[in-house]
């Protein structure tokens, strides 16, 4: 069985390569385009879908809210970005501030969520916690929508077109560029942060074995709730960063972006961090492709195809991991 | 030190442990023997505050710790080997030692501590960057045995130390529980199937049957004791 998926994920490659090249002959430039397009769109993904991953790793629960927490953190510093601009304050100021109440707010959110909803429901069915998640999921939507307005408002990009970038602005836009580099710094910071620090070994533990890691002095649920917050963070970072390149957010772009971020998860193996980043990029570029050398009107359904084939062909993912533990 | 009085543990409508009588002394060895399914790994894990009691107290020190949670219970100075060894898998050999300090945070005597694991265990130091997951019965259950000391305990709970390794590497466990006992002055509460290997280790022994104790004496005489020479010891 093994084999042949093998077998006939080289022939389907085989297949697009031969047409591919073909194309990139033809326009190396757009083709350029198109992978940077879909680094830009993959880095969004990859910030979004740790949280899914961090979550799942530790609880084994999809956090189907996690895309509302994107969402918030697009809102609030649309909010704040909006009150400093009419008190004229530095633009510099104002990214800085921005992120920092975006991030402030997922992370507030994200902490509450879990204590509210999955917190109680830690010992029961996994479908119970699922069910919850869904329910905050419309929960949050629907006061943002109250709180805020069902319209579409205009998001002003907070980043700038730098002068230096000018001359390579025609293939990638600066706030494109900013995308990429901002990601590759906080995936950096995590991978530190996971392999490194304390909290990050206690997060490890945990996710292996949550017993064991109470019998060594864990505070088990103060290490769930870190990776809760931790997972609101990168994603409210994903959130403004995307809000500047789209320029409009409304209540409800949490949904697909976390819905396509969950697919980037599951794609690259749900559980693991490299996982997350590498079926981020994967679903990006290639989400990127198909709109740019298909059929654009069909990118959602794309990604869809993707998940149903992954689920039925390799479910844990490409970086899913085997069990080495010996009994 | 520490004393179960009238402990009653309930898995849902399990009743598994029914009025627990136990007391361990201050650097004393203590073996909890009885077949399978007696409840005395329950016992263990209600001392650690994973299966908390339903009824009774349990006390350490004069302090009760009876509905405290388990990482308040380790920061007291009670840690468990639990059955199964439960190694972190795919955490290093090196970093399975450091969650063991998790509580602490006096760098250079963590350093010392881990130094002192690899002397009583130097086939650690050799595999430190080694998946836990990779090691041997044996070497994960010297493992298990080091990550617990590196939270400098006061007592040991190990739950079935013996549990499918080979005799030689059983014997081997054994003297180094022995030894820590000796140089730290570590009290420790063993629980064993193997009952003649944990009677000989211990100053005092419990007999556990069906949620109760039965039986409780010093070592030597319940090796001598004619019902659990038929019952435990084969004889």
């Amino acid at each position: 069985m093994r084999k042949l998926n093998i077998l006939l994920g080289v022939a389907i490659a085989g297949i697009a390569g031969f047409f591919g090249i073909k194309e990139i002959i033809a326009d190396p430039v757009y083709f350029l385009e198109l992978v940077l397009g879909g680094l830009t769109r993959g880095s969004i993904y990859a910030l979004i879908a740790l949280g899914y991953t961090m979550v799942y790793g530790i609880i084994q629960l999809i956090n189907f809210a996690h895309g509302e927490i994107y969402m918030i953190g697009a809102m609030t510093a649309l909010i704040v970005a909006s009150v400093l601009g009419l008190w004229g304050w530095n633009s510099g100021v104002i990214v800085f501030l921005a992120f920092a109440f975006a991030i402030l707010y997922s992370c507030a959110y994200g902490f509450t969520v879990e204590k509210i909803a999955y917190k109680p429901l830690r010992n029961a069915p996994r479908l119970s916690a699922l069910i919850s998640a869904i329910g905050m999921s419309l929960f949050l939507q629907n006061y943002v929508m109250l709180a805020q307005t069902p319209e579409f408002m205009p998001f002003e990009s907070l980043i700038p077109d730098f002068q230096f970038w000018e001359p390579f602005a025609h293939i990638i836009t600066a706030v494109e560029m900013s995308i990429i580099v901002t990601t590759v710094i906080v995936m950096i910071l995590l991978g530190m942060l996971i392999k490194f620090t304390k909290i990050g070994k206690a997060m490890r533990a945990t996710a292996q074995d949550k017993v064991m890691a109470s019998l060594v002095g864990i505070n088990v649920n103060r290490v769930i709730s870190t990776t809760f917050v931790v997972g609101s963070a990168t994603a409210a970072i994903g959130g403004v960063l995307i809000a500047c390149h789209v320029g409009q957010v409304n209540f409800f772009i949490g949904f697909l972006a976390g819905i396509k971020a969950f697919i980037a998860a599951v794609l690259g193996g749900i559980g693991s961090v490299p996982g997350a980043v590498l079926g981020s990029l994967v679903l990006g570029i290639s989400e990127s492709m198909f709109t740019g050398y298909f059929w654009s009107e069909y990118e959602d359904v794309f990604a869809f195809t993707i998940l149903v084939i992954i689920l039925i062909f390799r479910p844990s993912g490409i970086l899913g991991k085997d069990e080495t533990s010996k009994v | 030190m520490l004393k179960l009085k009238d402990v009653h543990t309930y898995y849902g409508n399990i009743h598994a442990l029914k009025g627990i009588n136990l007391e361990v002394t201050e650097g004393e060895v203590i073996s909890l023997i009885g077949a399978n399914g007696a409840g005395k790994s329950t016992t263990l894990m209600t001392t650690s505050g994973i299966v908390p009691a339903k009824q009774g107290s349990i006390t350490f020190k004069g302090q009760d710790i009876t509905h405290m949670p388990s990482d308040d219970i380790v920061k007291l100075g009670i840690c468990q080997v639990p059955e199964g060894r439960r190694i972190f898998p795919y955490l290093t050999i090196a970093e399975n030692l450091d969650m063991g300090a998790f509580l602490r945070n006096d760098a250079n005597e963590i350093k010392k501590d881990i130094e002192y694991a690899y002397s009583l265990f130097p086939i650690l130091a050799e595999r430190r960057n080694q998946a836990g997951g990779t090691l041997s019965g044996g070497e994960q259950q010297m493992l298990a045995i080091s990550r617990a000391l590196m939270s400098r305990p006061k007592v040991l709970l190990l739950d079935e130390p013996s549990l499918g390794l080979a005799p030689i590497i059983v014997k081997q466990i054994f003297d180094i529980i022995k030894k820590i006992n000796e140089d730290n002055k570590t009290t420790i509460f063993i629980v064993e199937q193997n009952a003649n290997l944990a009677l000989k280790a211990a100053d005092r022994g419990y007999v556990m049957e069906n949620g109760v104790i039965t039986i409780s004496d010093t070592g030597e005489n319940l090796l001598v004791n004619e019902d659990i020479k038929k019952a435990y010891l084969g004889m």
